[in-house]
């Protein structure tokens, strides 16, 4: 075992830092910004260890409980990653708001250890610490504006709710182990075949809880309200990395452990799917606030990201790891432009604040027209391949109810995208927003908005990466 | 020849859009953001124009062909032409030099963005009428949305937004039930490249779903009633360069996507579906005729005619004739030069009187009589005047529909006396009577821009209409071998 230990140095070295990096901010005053860089340089160098592992490394520790392979290594760069952009866009937003303080980078740290943890899982004990893990700091991550009441009640909503998901995912958890006799997934899945039935049960509150983390309909309620209320640096954070954690192990939950038992789970992703496509189009054409619409958006991507899931192939999942690689771009994209809305240390975040800024600021305006024509999945952009990809997989399987659900759910969305860049393109000017921003703000939304415009010169990019994570 | 032709008629216009991004707007630099559209425009008009000279008439495969790797195992990038799509290229880079010319007279803000959205509106086009592989054309087909809806909703008059949600939210939905069938085609052949597609068919059983899923989309796209409604908002509510590349060109692709997809791939669901494109074919041109004749807006009512005469081509193009095709991509080009013509001339009045109202016209020939000359022109190939393009297009069709139907036939006929009767009598409303309104006397004749667009567009018009062998030989080749290819498919079927 000790052999491959080198396989969870990232994991070691980030909980090391971890808390040297809170002593540090407690015996020294003032050291806020100190922290928050190395907090930065902790990702990147982690980043770093994570892509020196070589392509088709399957390596299993501590009995299996924890695995080392092609999507582990896949989602945790692309976790990293999207950390590192929210951790470099969000830090002037976090001194004007004025909770520049040592414990945010520290939560922000710990919370991805979790995920990380949760990415590699092979077994439901691992997977649970990871998870409880990532959910505590998150807690306090929502909560973490202490002089807004708004905050504290989307800190609050959102621990009662991932509290009782929690359970109900653990109470899945003790059922499967008392039907198959282990936690392993490997020894789940050859002891799950004989029970065709009760295993269903465990699956069902596993989904339950899952589905919760990821919010597809109908366990999305508390999504819009935790949205709102959170500091706009958190719902960024809540947008992207918990769910690439959850979506990657919802890939593995459902391919290792469950495969043999497709026929029974497939309907309920299917549904989970169908209702998120369209419940998240509909809800989000009557918002006004724009991080409420983001919870709604990211309701319906995640019901694309499922469609890919509920195909029962390889291709399938390599369709979604695509959809959730390009729509945290596309996220990434979109906060750094809610972050430049300012006007001397206030923020706006409210639709009709847009309205004709492209007079004053055409080239933030022209970012908005990217991304939001982007989610809205119109070609040549790259939201148009995430899409795509996933319609050919679920066509392939000839499933066409939810290609043609999911079809029509994009123009019920492209409605919403629409009536945002008609107040930015179409209304009369009315604010003027500061032009100050920090250069990694800047830095994240070029490199993101470029990544948009320019992926359809040559797609493979992404493709060749997830081309060789099969787990069937 | 290793000059990729068709990938730079693509690339040039978004080239001269990154010059024009890096100039700094004033009112000043106009001028200079001006040149550099119309050059390039220019310059791949040209560029057209030698691919047309080194195109070969004689064979029916497609030509300068560039094939490279872009989504790895599943898609290449294809492009290339035949006879059909030459015609279309050719067209696009013919209009689009003119809406540059004519942006000065038009657009009055923005007028950079405005050239820049115009030029990614010609690579969107071009690449249409080139692409070789479905995905590619989806991409193509799709993409001008987004400059059009901003053309339609920044530049736009009164509605201009209702208007432009229409239009994008109308083809869009017709659109993603094409992306289904383009999907499934890909599993059911394993390829997207339809040029090994026609080579290998598809079995008549998934023809008739795919043929309506393509149909979804281009009947709202040509458009066919009753999916028309977006047109006559879109086109009122839109900048006349908006307008002219709407009616130009952008109707053409679906045209273009009939012959291309519904007849090449689809041959038997074709045949079997013929009822119920000449029964949407016949209403469009009988119903908006009528329509068109009690409009009191003058882009209104060339809207609606735009609607009957693409029921025109709908039907030349589903009587698999040889007069009938060949008719039917005569009637789109040469609609695309009286329509673009017609929305100019509405624009020269607008621009000059702020209204589209026919009722605020009239008598207009004793103050602009050089305008009067030139609408007069456009007018009679509106309607189909032996010696203008439209003669010709129509004849053609109508001889193709005698050929298949007797009934239809007459009944299309009525509609050639239909559009006499609204475009004589818009003209007549216009220009002829006495002068009611006093502000009318201080409109001033054609400027030099003005004469140039409209000659420009005038001369082809007329030239075509009296010699129509240049194109008629582009492409005869390839529409015979699409009609063998079908009547091949269609005895195979019967046969069975």
């Amino acid at each position: 075992m000790i052999d491959n230990i080198n396989f969870i140095f990232p994991e070691i070295l980030i909980s090391i830092f971890l808390m040297m990096l809170l002593i540090l901010g407690v015996f020294r005053k003032n050291s806020s910004s100190l922290i928050y860089n190395l907090s930065i340089l902790t990702l990147v160098i982690i980043l770093v260890l994570v892509l020196t592992f070589p392509q088709g490394t399957t390596v299993k520790l501590f009995n299996d409980g924890y695995i080392i392979d092609d999507l582990s290594i896949y989602m945790k760069s692309i976790t990293i990653i999207s950390g590192i952009f929210v951790m470099l866009t969000s830090s002037k937003y976090l001194k004007i708001i004025k909770i520049y303080q040592i414990e945010y980078p520290i939560l922000l740290l710990s919370s991805i250890l979790g995920m990380i943890i949760m990415i590699s899982s092979n077994d439901l004990i691992v997977f649970y610490m990871g998870l409880e893990l990532q959910s505590l700091a998150l807690y306090v991550l929502a909560s973490f504006n202490r002089s807004n009441i708004l905050s504290s009640e989307s800190g609050l909503k959102y621990f009662v709710l991932s509290a009782l998901s929690s359970g109900i995912l653990l109470y899945g958890c003790s059922l499967i182990y008392g039907f198959s006799g282990s936690t392993n997934f490997y020894l789940i899945s050859e002891n799950i075949k004989n029970l065709e039935y009760s295993g269903v049960f465990g699956i069902v509150f596993i989904l339950v809880g899952l589905a919760f983390k990821i919010s597809a309909v109908p366990f999305h309620m508390w999504a819009p309200d935790v949205y709102e209320g959170s500091p706009t640096s958190v719902t960024l954070f809540f947008s992207i990395l918990p769910k690439i954690a959850a979506l990657s192990v919802f890939i593995r939950i459902l391919y290792v452990p469950f495969f043999d038992l497709i026929n029974q789970w497939q309907m309920i992703i299917i549904f989970l799917s169908v209702a998120s496509m369209i419940f998240g189009g509909v809800a989000a054409i009557g918002q006004k606030n724009l991080k409420r619409l983001v919870a709604y958006s990211s309701i319906s991507h995640m019901g694309y990201a499922l469609a890919g899931l509920s195909t029962g192939t390889n291709y399938g999942i390599q369709s979604s790891i695509t959809y959730i690689s390009i729509y945290l771009v596309m996220n990434l994209a979109l906060f750094s432009c809610l972050f430049m809305m300012k006007i001397q240390n206030k923020y706006f975040e409210n639709i009709e604040d847009l309205s004709g800024i492209s007079k004053n600021h055409p080239l933030l305006s022209f970012a908005f027209l990217i991304i939001l024509f982007s989610l809205a999945g119109i070609p040549p952009l790259a939201g148009f391949f995430a899409k795509f990809y996933i319609f050919m997989a679920v066509i392939e399987q000839s499933m066409y109810f939810l290609a043609i659900t999911g079809l029509l759910a994009t123009v019920v969305s492209a409605f919403y995208y629409l009536r945002i860049i008609k107040v930015i393109y179409f209304d009369p000017e009315k604010i003027k927003y500061d032009k100050d921003h920090n250069l990694g703000l800047k830095l994240t939304l070029i490199v993101s908005t470029f990544f948009l415009i320019t992926y359809f010169v040559y797609p493979s990019i992404l493709t060749e990466l997830v081309n060789n994570i099969n787990l069937i | 020849m290793n000059f990729p032709i068709l990938s730079s008629l693509i690339l040039l216009p978004i080239i001269g859009s990154f010059f024009i991004i890096f100039i700094k707007s004033s009112n000043k630099d106009n001028r200079s953001i001006k040149l550099i559209a119309l050059f390039t425009s220019f310059a791949n008009f040209l560029l057209s124009l030698y691919l047309w000279y080194q195109f070969d008439n004689s064979i029916y495969q497609f030509q300068f062909v560039e094939n490279k790797k872009w989504l790895i195992e599943l898609i290449n990038y294809k492009v290339g032409v035949d006879g059909i799509s030459i015609l279309f290229i050719l067209l696009t880079t013919f209009i689009i030099p003119l809406c540059v010319i004519s942006v000065n007279q038009t657009i009055k803000h923005r007028n950079k963005e405005f050239l820049i959205a115009i030029l990614l509106m010609e690579s969107l086009m071009i690449g249409v009428f080139c692409s070789l592989d479905l995905v590619i054309f989806y991409l193509f087909f799709e993409g001008g949305l987004i400059p059009m809806f901003l053309i339609i909703g920044i530049w736009g008059g009164q509605r201009r937004v209702y208007s432009a949600f229409k239009f994008f939210l109308y083809t869009l939905l017709g659109s993603v039930l094409m992306l289904i069938a383009i999907i499934s085609i890909y599993w059911i052949t394993g390829t997207t490249d339809f040029v090994e597609i026609y080579n290998q068919g598809i079995d008549f059983k998934y023809q008739k779903l795919l043929w309506l899923a393509f149909f979804s989309s281009f009947a709202v796209k040509t458009p066919m009633w009753p999916v028309h409604t977006w047109l006559p908002d879109a086109h009122v509510e839109a900048p006349t360069a908006g307008s002219v590349i709407l009616a130009a060109i952008l109707l053409k692709m679906a045209g273009y996507g009939f012959i291309r997809f519904s007849l090449g791939l689809f041959p038997n669901a074709s045949e079997y579906f013929v009822p119920l494109v000449f029964f949407l074919s016949l209403v469009a041109i009988i119903y908006t005729s009528l329509v068109a004749l009690m409009q009191e807006d003058m882009k209104k009512l060339i809207a609606y005619s735009s609607v009957a005469h693409m029921g025109f081509v709908t039907l030349g193009i589903f009587t698999f004739t040889q007069q009938g095709i060949e008719g039917s991509i005569y009637q789109m080009i040469s609609h695309g030069l009286i329509s673009a013509a017609l929305f100019f001339c509405v624009g020269v009045l607008y621009d000059r009187m702020h209204t589209r109202l026919i009722n605020q016209y009239g008598g207009i020939v004793s103050i602009m009589p050089r305008f009067a000359i030139l609408f007069m022109i456009f007018t009679l190939g509106a309607v189909g005047l032996p010696g203008t393009t439209g003669f010709v297009g129509e004849f053609l069709i109508l001889i193709g529909v005698f050929k298949k139907t007797f009934l239809v036939a007459v009944i299309a006929s009525l509609g050639v006396i239909l559009a006499a009767a609204y475009m004589l009598w818009l003209y007549k409303r216009v220009v002829f009577g006495e002068i009611q309104n006093e502000d009318l006397k201080k409109m001033i004749d054609l400027n030099y821009s003005e004469i140039i667009i409209l000659w420009a567009l005038a001369i082809p018009t007329i030239f075509f209409g009296f010699y129509p062998d240049p194109l008629i030989s582009t492409v005869e080749v390839s529409v015979n071998n699409l009609i063998d290819v079908y009547n091949f498919n269609v005895l195979q079927m019967d046969n069975k």
